[in-house]
């Protein structure tokens, strides 16, 4: 028995009717009205969910940079201050200890936003690392975090356009957040941390803005759309990122642990690639379930709202990995084919497309 | 979406699935609170025609987003009809559970099973255990 941790804005989930799960440790609200409907607000308009359960991790001091280089694997000397950037964790061995957004202040301070799930696990791989000049703290307990997504946040909002991957600090009807044009929904949008005591009145006022209340059943549906990975999922400690495809969030030319068993994975290529793939038969894939042609294993599955299909992703050998290349999943013990696709399965529409 | 009901012309299981008997036949579905607590259906796996369907097991499932769920037979017999339309467009078990929504029609095998399932008020108990 383990008891589950309330977010500031529990009281709010349960009396708007949410449906609340346990997920990694913490209760959340899956759905409010639907997942569909809500999955569908965010592609269309906006939508807030609660991602309080995130941890947020403050490292600082004069050589919080250095520390912070040699442990990501993006190279944050691409952003400036006012910038994010997306990284990872890495072990010894390349695999993922977490993914996550890293935010520069400037130099000596960065903030790092990690997933629910491996928080405890990240702040313990860091603060094992520490060194002098660079101090690491925990205060996910201080903030509330709000996501709020789709391609009419900013006009709901009254917020400027803003490039992606950029923060400032800001007001939102008074209440004051840190604005990062951040999200994990394919959309425009941003992410908005303030003070866990002024949780509810940023809610309240997000939602009279006209933003939907959506849950994590649909915050993994968009995910899963534009095939950004879940850790846990997708990617793990045993995984590593080139295997993943996210060649791209690892600065090789630098040193960061694991940062040499990556350069050969690199050099030799995987030996298996994380594909997308759509199912041409109809079927729902789910994470766990085995590829039998060519051998392999699904590692996110859901029926896709925006394609009214199967979706999903998971590792097959490289050799059969190209977009095309049909697969066969063993949807309880029925064999169901699917094409693998280039990423991201759903591609959102320029807004005037809309 | 539908409102909760539960009509007093059905049998039920435990396992939240109805059976309309007429005659040597019966119409199976699931029930409001199955569906409510799935949400929106979005596949249904049926079985075949001609397939023989037993008390307490699997005949099929039903899939929401996030769900998947078997439905259990609440009587024994062959399977004559497998309702198309909610293959095509399973959320039309959401709008209409115990009309629209039925998902197979079944020849009783042994049509004295009705006798252990439950009425309306007893299916309620269940609900409101």
């Amino acid at each position: 028995m383990q008891t589950l941790q309330r977010t500031p804005l529990h009281a709010r989930h349960v009396a708007a009717g949410a449906r609340m799960v346990p997920f990694a440790g913490w209760e959340m609200p899956v759905q409010y009205h639907g997942v569909i409907p809500e999955h569908r607000a965010v592609r269309a308009d906006c939508g807030v969910f609660d991602v309080s359960h995130m941890g947020q991790v403050e490292v600082e001091g004069p050589r919080a940079h250095e520390f912070l280089q040699s442990l990501l694997a993006n190279d944050l000397d691409r952003i400036g201050p006012g910038g994010a950037q997306y990284t990872l964790l890495t072990n010894e061995h390349g695999g993922i200890v977490d993914d996550l957004i890293a935010y520069k202040r400037d130099e000596s301070r960065y903030l790092l936003i990690v997933n629910a799930g491996n928080k405890a696990a990240a702040v313990r791989w860091l603060e094992e690392r520490e060194i002098p000049g660079s101090d690491v703290r925990d205060v996910s307990d201080d903030y509330a975090l709000l996501a709020v997504q789709g391609p009419r946040t900013s006009e709901r909002l009254g917020l400027p356009e803003a490039a992606a991957f950029t923060f400032a600090d800001a007001d939102i009807d008074g209440i004051a957040c840190m604005v990062a044009r951040t999200g994990y929904t394919g959309e425009s949008g941003v992410e908005l941390m303030t003070m866990a005591e002024e949780a509810e009145a940023l809610w309240d006022r997000v939602v009279e803005r006209s933003a939907e209340p959506c849950g994590l059943g649909a915050r993994d549906t968009l995910r899963l759309e534009v095939c950004y990975p879940l850790h846990g999922n997708d990617i793990t400690s045993e995984t590593d990122p080139i295997s993943a495809g996210l060649g791209w969030v690892c600065a090789l030319d630098k040193e960061f642990t694991g940062v040499d068993v990556l350069r050969r994975v690199k050099e030799r290529g995987p030996e298996h690639r994380l594909v997308a793939f759509v199912m041409l038969d109809r079927a729902i894939p789910r994470q766990g379930m085995a590829i039998v042609e060519p051998p392999g294993k699904v590692t996110s599955g859901t029926m896709s709202p925006m394609l009214d299909r199967g979706i999903g992703m998971g590792y097959v050998p490289s050799e059969h990995a190209a977009p095309d290349s049909e697969i066969t999943i063993d949807v309880r013990d029925r064999k169901r084919v699917a094409q693998i696709v280039k990423k991201p399965i759903y591609v959102a529409p320029r807004s005037e497309e809309r | 979406m539908s409102t909760e009901t539960y009509p007093d012309d059905l049998r039920y299981n435990p396992e939240h699935d109805w059976a309309r008997i007429e005659g040597g036949e019966a119409a199976l579905g699931i029930t409001w609170f199955a569906q409510d607590q799935l949400g929106e259906l979005v596949h249904y796996e049926p079985p075949e025609e001609g397939a023989s369907v037993k008390t307490g097991e699997s005949y099929g499932e039903v899939e929401s987003v996030k769900a998947v769920s078997d439905l259990i037979a609440p009587l024994s017999g062959e399977v004559i009809a497998v309702n198309q339309k909610v293959v095509d467009e399973p959320e039309t078990v959401n709008d209409d559970p115990y009309g629209e929504g039925w998902l197979i029609r079944i020849r009783l095998t042994d049509p004295s099973e009705a006798d252990s399932l439950l009425d309306v008020a007893a299916y309620r108990n269940v609900l409101a255990e």
